[in-house]
């Protein structure tokens, strides 16, 4: 009968009307209220609405978990999950929380296990979740245990809804969620394949990472293209990705998802007039050792980066050799986890393995341009929680231009206009 | 790269003569803390000078190396990766300022063999920054194996592999 737990619909409980008149949005597009980011009411009803609302949530690679009874640690939201590969080979995905006392049982990062027993009274689940044995149901000598009526089946872990998509595992609270493909639409389906084409990966590793700051601000950082050139030195001065590029920034029809695709010539932009701009380029500056920024062709894309947030909780990127997905765990609102798994293909060489080792320096919480994101999530965050009242703006470019500049806030409107729908704001 | 492979999987002391324990710790211990001395110091364009022309840098995650997964928060192969990183750091990379400091303990010889030495050392790295309080980046240890020639010692392999998973912000400076 396998495990029949559902999880609680907590999308359909209405906010708190009260509550909720206490925060008016501005009504000019360009502006965003720096509530968003500080007040525990808005994070509470993000949890509730967002991420146990209907949508599919990143939750791991099918890699991590690749034989039967092979788990990891994850997250619905904020929200302790485990996922794991079930005796069929089907991945399966429920709340880290024994049904009896509550306990959040798994401690692990990862490992292989038969069935999943909770420390506190030994509460046995199988790999799909479902209770399998209680200690002492009949008690002892006839006294004591669990009532006669006691249901096993109505108190397993509680079930998440799980897909998959070319390697990446998406978890919902809802059982009746269109498919993936459905919820990317078209145009980032594409794109999803490029970061992840369908052959089997091979997992490199993964970073665990707390962030200073509200998770949307990662949603924000990927999606303002406008940064991209200014903040990140190392990816102009050695050429990875400089304005005059040729680059696209693609929204699906709602908004909420959004994709920045760009070709990086060869050779290093010395001639570009855009650098002249960006007060931080080094031209004078050569690498080292170069091979480390080579292009290997591995594939037909024209595109030689392309980096996709799939709302609400996942970063996919590509980038020359380097493909990683990062999935954001809120922390209340002011803090969040990144989990960055970095990977290749199985079919690699060893000599491929390293290049794709190698060039990962570039991301990461030490990495060459990750170290620049991270800290400048953190100003924002200090500036919205120490300073004085006042919206943050995202004026650039327009909602109706071609996609094919970066110098825009595009994506980011697109993304608060969902958002204040998804939350009734 | 596990750690099966960096240090023999049973440790016990080194079989080698207690004096030549003596010199060979107290040199580690002294290279340990000119090492500390200049990335505390923020002198980081010096620090691709303690190792090996072919040194080796690998900064893991502990819970990665017992999975037997490569991924390195920082990975150096050659002087030339390693000047990279350091002029990253000095010319492109934006951070915070901050101030730290290493605290490099537990240090003992594993083996010499040729003149190559195998040591392992603990590390706590507190950092401060502006207005805060100050806090530990990270709690590791080093797995190190130096070319030692007479009395000086560069690194041809450092792996610091570090206990504290959940990297707060951003490892700016390397362990």
């Amino acid at each position: 009968m396998g495990n029949m737990t559902q999880f609680p619909d907590r999308s359909k409980v209405a906010p708190d009307a009260e509550r909720l008149k206490d925060y008016t949005w501005p009504e000019d597009p360009h502006h965003v209220p720096e509530w968003i980011y500080t007040d525990e009411y808005i994070a509470e009803l993000e949890q509730q609405r967002i991420f146990q609302g209907r949508t599919w949530n990143y939750a791991g690679l099918e890699v991590e978990v690749p034989e039967v009874g092979s788990f990891i640690r994850s997250y619905l939201g904020s929200m302790p999950i485990i996922v794991v590969r079930d005796e069929e080979g089907v991945i399966r995905a429920f709340e880290n929380r024994c049904a009896h006392r509550g306990a959040e049982f798994c401690r692990s990062y990862r490992g292989k296990a038969e069935s999943f027993t909770c420390p506190y009274h030994q509460w046995n689940y199988g790999l799909d979740g479902s209770l399998q044995s209680v200690p002492f149901r009949r008690g002892v000598k006839g006294k004591g245990g669990m009532p006669k009526d006691f249901d096993m089946g109505a108190n397993s872990l509680r079930r998440l809804n799980v897909t998959t998509r070319n390697g990446a595992i998406f978890v919902s609270a809802h059982d009746d969620m269109e498919p993936f493909e459905d919820y990317l639409g078209p145009q980032m389906l594409e794109q999803f394949d490029t970061a992840m084409d369908g052959r089997p990966l091979r997992l490199l590793g993964v970073h665990r990472n707390i962030l200073e700051g509200n998770w949307k601000l990662y949603q924000e950082n990927l999606k303002d293209t406008y940064h991209a050139t200014l903040l990140h030195t190392y990816l102009t001065t050695f050429g990875l990705f400089v304005a005059s590029n040729e680059t696209f920034v693609i929204t699906d029809e709602a908004g909420r998802h959004s994709a920045t695709c760009n070709r990086r010539p060869e050779g290093r932009p010395e001639n570009d007039e855009t650098t002249a701009e960006i007060g931080s380029f080094h031209s004078a500056m050569q690498l080292e050792d170069p091979s480390v920024l080579n292009i290997v062709k591995e594939s037909d894309s024209p595109w030689t980066s392309n980096a996709l947030t799939i709302w609400p909780n996942m970063i996919l990127i590509r980038q020359t050799n380097i493909f990683s997905a990062r999935q954001i765990v809120p922390m209340g609102p002011d803090k969040f986890m990144l989990i960055w798994a970095s990977y290749g293909y199985a079919d690699d060489d060893e000599a491929m393995q390293e290049h794709r080792l190698k060039q990962n320096n570039i991301f990461g919480p030490g990495g060459f341009i990750g170290i620049d994101d991270n800290e400048v999530i953190k100003f924002v965050s200090d500036g919205a929680l120490r300073g004085s009242e006042r919206d943050g703006v995202i004026p650039l470019g327009k909602d109706d231009e071609p996609d094919d500049t970066v110098i825009t806030d595009r994506a980011l409107r697109g993304m608060y206009a969902w958002y204040r729908k998804e939350m009734g704001l | 790269m596990n750690i099966a492979e960096m240090e023999p999987p049973v440790s016990v002391i080194s079989t080698l003569p207690v004096d030549e324990r003596l010199r060979l710790t107290f040199l580690v211990e002294e290279f340990n803390s000119l090492y500390a001395e200049v990335l505390d110091a923020g002198r980081i364009a010096d620090w691709p000078d303690f190792f090996t022309e072919d040194g080796v840098y690998r900064l893991l995650a502990r819970d990665n190396a017992e999975a037997g997964l490569p991924l390195s928060l920082m990975y150096c192969n050659g002087r030339g990766m390693l000047k990279d990183r350091a002029y990253a750091i000095e010319n492109t990379e934006m951070f915070g300022p901050r101030y730290s400091k290493h605290q490099v303990t537990n240090t003992r010889i594993l083996g010499l063999e040729g003149n190559i030495l195998s040591a392992r050392s603990n590390y706590v790295i507190f950092e401060t920054h502006v207005d805060e309080p100050t806090r530990i980046l990270q709690v590791g240890s080093y797995h190190d194996r130096f070319a030692l020639d007479g009395e000086t010692l560069l690194l041809k392999e450092r792996c610091a592999l570090y206990d504290t998973v959940c990297v707060p912000v951003s490892v700016v400076f390397p362990p």
